[in-house]
């Protein structure tokens, strides 16, 4: 993270040049008009999703579409809570499949980023290459031994199994970042809390866990917007449609009744699934884009 | 004993996670190569029948279709985006506020779901209903909407558009942070010797980007070589199974036709190519950073 603040620092210094280049005014124009453009083009999917989805029915599924609505009205998004077991149902399911891959990921990865960080012990290295392991491994390939190891202790098709596949996607990139939040925390604090005579877990607790909140925040971060946005696992796994996670449930909305597609319901559905993630971008943009130049680059 | 314990202390804080591992990962990978070995069904049961899956897999046409196919994707897609983000990154590295602006609208879609993303696509390609089939005819570029998912090739192109807009911001971040970490007194000092904008780019930025140019590639094909979700939601594989991934064969194969035992051997095959692909991520990441 400090690269990030020192790289922020140095570009100063790279406006600077550009400005004393000689970027004159018709160019500045140009980019500033190239910028605009490109955010349009960006946020026209989402934009356009939104207002097809505030549309009245038989508008959303005119043939030509029109591109701005004639009429407003909240049917579609009726409609899609009423879908099948009911929306309600299903964004429950989520959200309880991504808290408990939420819990399982900090469970495993606060503890696993004190030891490598705090400790000396025999095989360190190897302890953490195994723990990166899974990044070279695709889980997509890991699927089929868990689906049959699941079903024979009563995890498939349960939230709890579910859960634990997204914490193994989500899990190296939380070790990761854990060992590095605690590294970051002086020494000093360490000695001075051994000298008051608490051991290594109540260390960890009054003194190690409220200076490493941001990296806590970041990996539960992660692990919702995983999990909430996972798709092969979660259709593999949950076979009963009461158990579907969101996306399954909209592609069964995309699917249809009697081969007709509600496009109004489907795009109400897509927008109120990309809300959580929007949200959390939006108010947690600073940890977002910290862990993830974090987890890619390193 | 005690002693011992008390000398391990740190390896008891790391044990439930490598234990989470072992359980999850390293023991399941065991059982995928012995699956590979067995003719065993999704309902279970399977006899021990040695190398015949993987037999079976060099003569399947259609797998190595899909194997074909996925690398078709993988070379198309990644330079576009290498280019396109490389060149965003250019246009949003400086921190003045439009930029800043754009660079977090063009981040945005990398936060949503490829599944909603994918299904938001399906909607816009439609030929009814597509806003963005209309918007293409509007402009010129197509006579009438087209029907994008009943062709390849056309399949092919509208998952690549839905793709790039969804990732373009993920590569473009990496290259804004290269960027902005290389350019402040190096680029001062070309500016002295009297280098312009796009000299400044081409001998100074692109060099120094370059690992960052790399990793981003292997990040890439890694994904890429991975696809399943948008293909599944868009093209269903249609027409024929000719926009079947590679994932989405080992799917079918398993999950569809039952056949586990065939399928964990596509899934071994599979993974000895992302390993090749993410050794050469690990050993570039961990080589000391070049700033």
């Amino acid at each position: 993270m400090t690269a990030i603040a020192e790289a922020s620092t140095r570009s100063r210094v790279a406006e600077h040049v550009s400005r004393a280049a000689g970027e004159s005014r018709p160019v500045r124009y140009i980019i500033a008009a190239v910028c605009i453009g490109v955010s349009t083009i960006m946020l026209a999917p989402l934009v356009l999703s939104f207002l097809a989805s505030i549309k009245a029915p038989d508008e959303a599924r005119a043939s030509p579409p029109s591109y701005l609505p004639h009429s407003f009205s909240l049917e579609s998004y009726a409609k899609v809570f009423e879908y099948q077991a009911g929306l309600w149902t299903y964004l429950s399911n989520s959200l309880l499949v991504a808290a408990l891959t939420i819990v399982i990921c900090l469970g495993l990865a606060v503890p696993a980023g004190y030891g490598l960080a705090r400790f000396r012990m025999r095989f360190k290295e190897l302890w953490f290459i195994l723990l990166l392991a899974p990044l070279m491994i695709p889980y997509q390939a890991l699927l089929i031994p868990l689906y049959l190891n699941f079903s024979k202790v009563g995890l498939a098709n349960s939230h709890l199994g579910l859960a634990m596949v997204h914490a193994i996607l989500q899990l190296p990139f939380s070790i990761y970042l854990m060992r590095n939040s605690f590294e970051s925390i002086p020494r000093e604090l360490e000695e001075a809390a051994k000298v008051d005579g608490s051991s290594s877990w109540q260390t960890l607790r009054s003194i190690f866990l409220p200076l490493a909140v941001p990296g806590i925040v970041t990996v539960a971060l992660f692990a919702f917007i995983a999990s909430w946005n996972e798709f092969l696992s979660a259709l593999i796994f949950m076979n009963k449609e009461t158990s579907f996670t969101v996306p399954i449930m909209l592609v069964s909305v995309r699917t249809g009744r009697l081969g007709s597609i509600d496009w109004g319901a489907l795009q109400a559905g897509v927008i109120l699934s990309i809300l959580p993630c929007v949200l959390i971008y939006l108010l947690l943009q600073k940890y977002y884009v910290a862990g993830f130049l974090n987890g890619a680059v390193k | 004993m005690v002693r011992a314990l008390r000398n391990n202390v740190g390896f008891l804080y790391v044990l439930p996670a490598l234990a989470f591992v072992g359980f999850f990962v390293l023991w399941p990978l065991l059982q995928l190569g012995y699956l590979s070995l067995t003719d065993t069904s999704l309902l279970g049961g399977g006899q021990f029948i040695g190398l015949e899956n993987y037999i079976k897999a060099f003569e399947d046409k259609k797998f190595w279709q899909a194997l074909g196919f996925t690398a078709r994707y993988t070379v198309f897609i990644t330079p576009l985006l290498m280019g396109l983000g490389f060149a965003l990154a250019l246009l949003t590295s400086p921190n003045r506020r439009l930029q800043q602006i754009t660079r977090g609208i063009i981040f945005l879609p990398v936060v949503i779901g490829i599944g909603s993303s994918s299904l938001l696509w399906f909607w816009l390609f439609d030929q009814q209903v597509g806003l963005f089939n209309k918007f293409l005819v509007d402009i010129g570029l197509l006579a009438e909407p087209a029907v994008w998912f009943t062709k390849a090739d056309m399949g092919l192109l509208a998952v690549t558009i839905s793709i790039t807009w969804k990732v373009i911001g993920f590569g473009m971040l990496l290259f804004v942070a290269g960027i902005q970490s290389i350019n402040g007194e190096i680029g001062e000092a070309a500016l002295i010797d009297g280098g312009n904008y796009w000299q400044r780019v081409w001998y100074i930025i692109l060099p120094l980007s370059l690992r960052v140019i790399l990793l981003t590639t292997l990040i890439s094909v890694i994904g890429s070589m991975l696809a399943f979700d948008q293909f599944y939601i868009m093209t269903g594989g249609n027409p024929r199974g000719q926009t079947f991934t590679a994932v989405y064969s080992i799917y079918q194969s398993s999950f569809i036709s039952f056949k586990l035992g065939y399928g964990a051997a596509l899934s071994i095959i599979l993974t000895a190519i992302i390993l090749v692909f993410s050794s050469l991520q690990v050993i570039l990441s961990n080589r000391s950073p070049s700033q």
